[in-house]
């Protein structure tokens, strides 16, 4: 188990050069100046120079990559553009933002999403699947935004129920943290909650016509144990890997929904680096989103193995 | 008792209510702003903020005139060459320190010296800075400008306590600025809020009666509304003019609509890069068409609800600047074609780039379409802001659709844009003559004789058309009808002073 934690660390190395090298490329190919967003509307021609040697941007492009990665392997992602700070301190900002985001949306996607699925299995056929594959297929084309929006006017302008949007930090307000988060969560869960409901079924419809299952509702173990330990079990194996990746793609930041509701995670930040040619945050958040996504498939594997007994020496 | 206890109940109501809404105004503003440091500071949305926060020597009315701030009084020597102040001398820092005229030496001197200072064009023509006694401020000038009242109506008129100014570490300022204004910094998450608080020693104080300012960045037009309708904002700047109609028929907001100074134009190629000489749009009378072929007045109506009144020159109605000799140009596609005939041209294939939201798009649509009956064919190119920037520069457009924030003092209007050599002359069009007139009416200081040069620039500008100006940008707020006493500005900034909110 530790041999294999080690040895995808190592392998982890090679990858986040290689991503760090792609986005750096990317960003050079993007029209546009940095210094002249950072210039301001005048666009006074000695501000510009300066800025321009400020931030070595005349420097040529490999002495720029170098001189990054110089900084960041001593821990330091440099600063914004735009607004002076520390990378690290806007990502320390954003990311418990993302991660209750995230999180929120996970948890209401499973809760929907897998007993979804089961039941769509088991009914197979019947009015259940019918409504479950329905319910599916409306969350995973109605886009984000305008189910956003829509909620907002009706949750919000037109009920008063819920605040419309911002973010409250937990430490701070505990309850009207969740109250905020929670449409917007759910606008994010909707499209995972519907693809784990089709993956839980498929999954479970192999499963449920395997051998061990006959076997076990031959020797007459309770229909609801057979279906959740004997089959559920074996077909969560491509649900976990599904989950993690997903997971993965939410600590990206949902940009959409962030924008909607005004919520001050790594998308937004990002969207807004990205628009400022605020180069410095977009490489720092890349890299930290790059590193978040090897951490998970890492996770991923450990849970194989706790899942599975078989892979434990492997 | 039964009685006492529901009195009881209603004082704790109505105390609960004055605490929870009468203190706190929250604003929900359209871009999140830059550094809080109104030397190193450069967006239209930071300047809002700054309003509270920093005072300025001089601030201006509803109608453009200068009124004292921090100064009480100025004026100009007979040479034109040295500006004097006479400064309060009431005035605190946020940090307690005090406000005088070697704390004002020090910030103009930063705001020129500074490597990082955004300032420097604006204060190009300070020489040296004087502080003779606590209560003077003397600007020697390297020659007469005009123009320098104005930038101190400004950021570079705003004063910060010089006890932060860190040589070693230029971001200090900006991520805790201290100022001498209405209100003070409290806390800014980027992206989320800035929040500020009111300053008990202000020498004002009794006129602002809103405790706690939560600014919000909320980019979405319709959200920044939800928000406000929701009741989760008090209000809102820059609404779009498709929601106006909309604010008008709730009961529960206010429609606040102000014209600004700004203008929305568009910067024809005439000289700039491989498109600029090729250009059709070399000939004037090519320019002169497409104006011609224009109809502003549909473009407010069906674009802009009402909102965007047709300009026909730099200077907004609220300016002594303002020239009534223009009208707006009526549409006129007869006179736009036989133009375009005396040119030598049939039919004109020209490029516009534009910006790439909802508004400016079908605006650029319905110019297409208007233009396209006098013989031009517009090929759109709707483009990200900071692509657009780079490609202005370059030269890479015929014709660019761009807006300008508007300055009080008018040359800040048209100087960049059409001088040889000025900074936003993205179309490098080039009249001596208009240099001639541009750089006199910088350094006349006489109201009067100012005016009568900026007629002759209109008279220029008016025959060659190196700009198109469609309309004057308008600055809608909205705000809920708890929201009392607030008087928007042209200049759009949210000035605080005798605004209430009601319970």
């Amino acid at each position: 188990m530790i041999k294999l934690i080690i040895h995808r660390l190592l392998i982890a190395i090679p990858t986040l050069i290689l991503v760090s090298l792609i986005v750096f490329m990317l960003q050079k190919i993007l029209p546009g100046d940095p210094v002249l967003t950072l210039a301001g509307e005048e666009r006074d021609p000695v501000v510009l120079q300066y800025l321009r040697q400020k931030y070595h941007l005349d420097d040529p492009l490999p002495v720029q990559y170098f001189a990054w990665v110089t900084q960041v392997s001593q821990g330091d992602l440099g600063k914004s553009l735009r607004t002076d700070l520390p990378v690290t301190t806007l990502i320390a900002q954003k990311l418990p933002v993302t991660l209750q985001l995230a999180s929120m949306a996970m948890a209401l996607a499973l809760l929907i999403g897998i007993p979804m699925g089961i039941l769509a299995a088991v009914r197979k056929g019947g009015w259940l699947e019918l409504g479950a594959n329905m319910t599916a297929l409306s969350g995973m084309s109605i886009p984000g935004f305008w189910l956003g929006i829509l909620l907002i006017m009706l949750v919000s302008v037109q009920w008063r129920l819920l605040p419309a949007s911002g973010f409250v930090p937990p430490a701070q307000d505990f309850w009207l943290s969740i109250k905020t988060m929670i449409m917007p969560a759910f606008v994010l869960s909707t499209a995972i909650a519907a693809y784990l409901m089709r993956h839980t079924r498929s999954a479970m419809l192999e499963a449920l016509t395997a051998d061990y299952v006959r076997t076990a509702r031959a020797k007459g173990v309770a229909p609801a144990r057979v279906i959740l330990h004997h089959a559920f079990r074996n077909a969560l194996m491509p649900i976990v890997t599904l989950v993690t990746l997903l997971f993965g793609e939410l600590l990206a930041g949902a940009v959409l929904t962030e924008q909607v509701f005004t919520i001050p995670g790594f998308g937004k930040l990002m969207v807004d680096a990205v628009f400022n040619r605020d180069y410095a945050v977009v490489q720092g958040v890349v890299l930290c989103v790059a590193v978040g996504f090897i951490a998970l498939n890492l996770l991923a594997d450990v849970l194989y193995a706790l899942i599975n007994p078989k892979l434990r020496h492997a | 008792m039964k009685r006492l206890g529901k009195l009881a109940s209603i004082t704790t109501l109505l105390l609960f209510a004055g605490f929870a809404s009468a203190q706190t105004l929250r604003l929900g503003l359209q871009e999140d702003p830059d550094v809080l440091d109104p030397h190193r500071a450069r967006t239209y949305v930071g300047r809002i903020v700054f309003t509270s926060l920093c005072d300025k020597l001089l601030d201006i009315t509803t109608d453009l005139k200068f009124v004292p701030q921090l100064a009480t009084s100025w004026s100009l020597s007979d040479d034109a060459k040295s500006l004097s102040f006479k400064l309060r001398n009431d005035v605190l820092f946020h940090d307690g320190s005090k406000f005088d005229a070697s704390a004002a030496k020090a910030n103009i001197e930063r705001a020129i010296k500074l490597p990082d200072s955004l300032r420097k064009s604006e204060l190009a023509s300070v020489e040296s800075v004087e502080a003779p006694d606590p209560t003077t401020l003397v600007l020697r000038l390297k020659s007469p400008d005009a123009t320098l009242l104005g930038q101190l109506t400004d950021r570079a008129g705003m004063m910060l306590s010089p006890k932060t100014f860190d040589e070693a570490d230029v971001s200090a300022v900006g991520k805790k600025p201290i100022c001498s204004g209405p209100y003070k910094f409290v806390e800014r998450v980027q992206n989320d809020r800035i929040v500020l608080e009111k300053f008990d020693q202000y020498y004002d104080a009794k006129d602002y009666s809103i405790k706690r300012l939560v600014f919000k960045p909320i980019p979405d037009t319709t959200v920044r509304l939800s928000n406000l309708r929701a009741g989760d904002l008090d209000l809102i700047e820059r609404l779009s003019p498709s929601d106006a109609g909309q604010v008008k028929k709730d009961s529960a907001l206010k429609f606040m609509p102000v014209s600004g100074l700004g203008y929305q134009q568009i910067i024809v190629n005439i000289n700039n890069g491989k498109r600029g000489e090729d250009s059709p749009f070399k000939d004037k009378r090519v320019r002169q068409a497409f104006e011609l072929a224009l109809d502003k007045q549909a473009i407010n109506d069906v674009i802009g609800e009402g909102l965007y009144p047709p300009a026909q020159q730099p200077f907004p109605p609220a300016s002594p600047y303002f020239s009534e000799k223009y009208a707006p140009s009526k549409r006129d596609v007869t006179k736009a074609k036989a133009l375009l005939k005396d040119a030598g041209f049939e039919r004109v294939k020209v490029e516009l780039v534009s910006g790439n939201n909802t508004t400016e798009t079908s605006m650029t649509q319905l110019i297409q379409a208007m233009v396209a009956e006098a013989g031009f064919d517009l090929n759109l190119r709707p483009t990200e802001f900071a692509a657009m920037q780079k490609e202005a520069g370059a030269g890479n457009f015929d014709l660019m659709l761009i807006g300008w924030s508007g300055r009080t003092d008018p040359d800040g209007n048209i100087y960049p844009f059409v001088t040889c050599k000025g900074p936003l002359n993205d179309g490098r069009y080039c009249n001596p003559e208009m240099d001639k007139v541009l750089n006199q009416a910088r350094a006349e200081s006489d109201p009067v004789k100012r005016k009568a040069l900026y007629e002759q620039m209109q008279a220029i500008l008016q025959e060659d058309r190196p700009e198109i100006y469609l309309f004057f940008q308008p600055w809608p707020f909205a705000t809920t009808k708890k929201v009392q006493g607030f008087v928007p500005y042209p200049d759009g900034m949210i000035r605080l002073k005798g605004v209430t909110l009601a319970p």
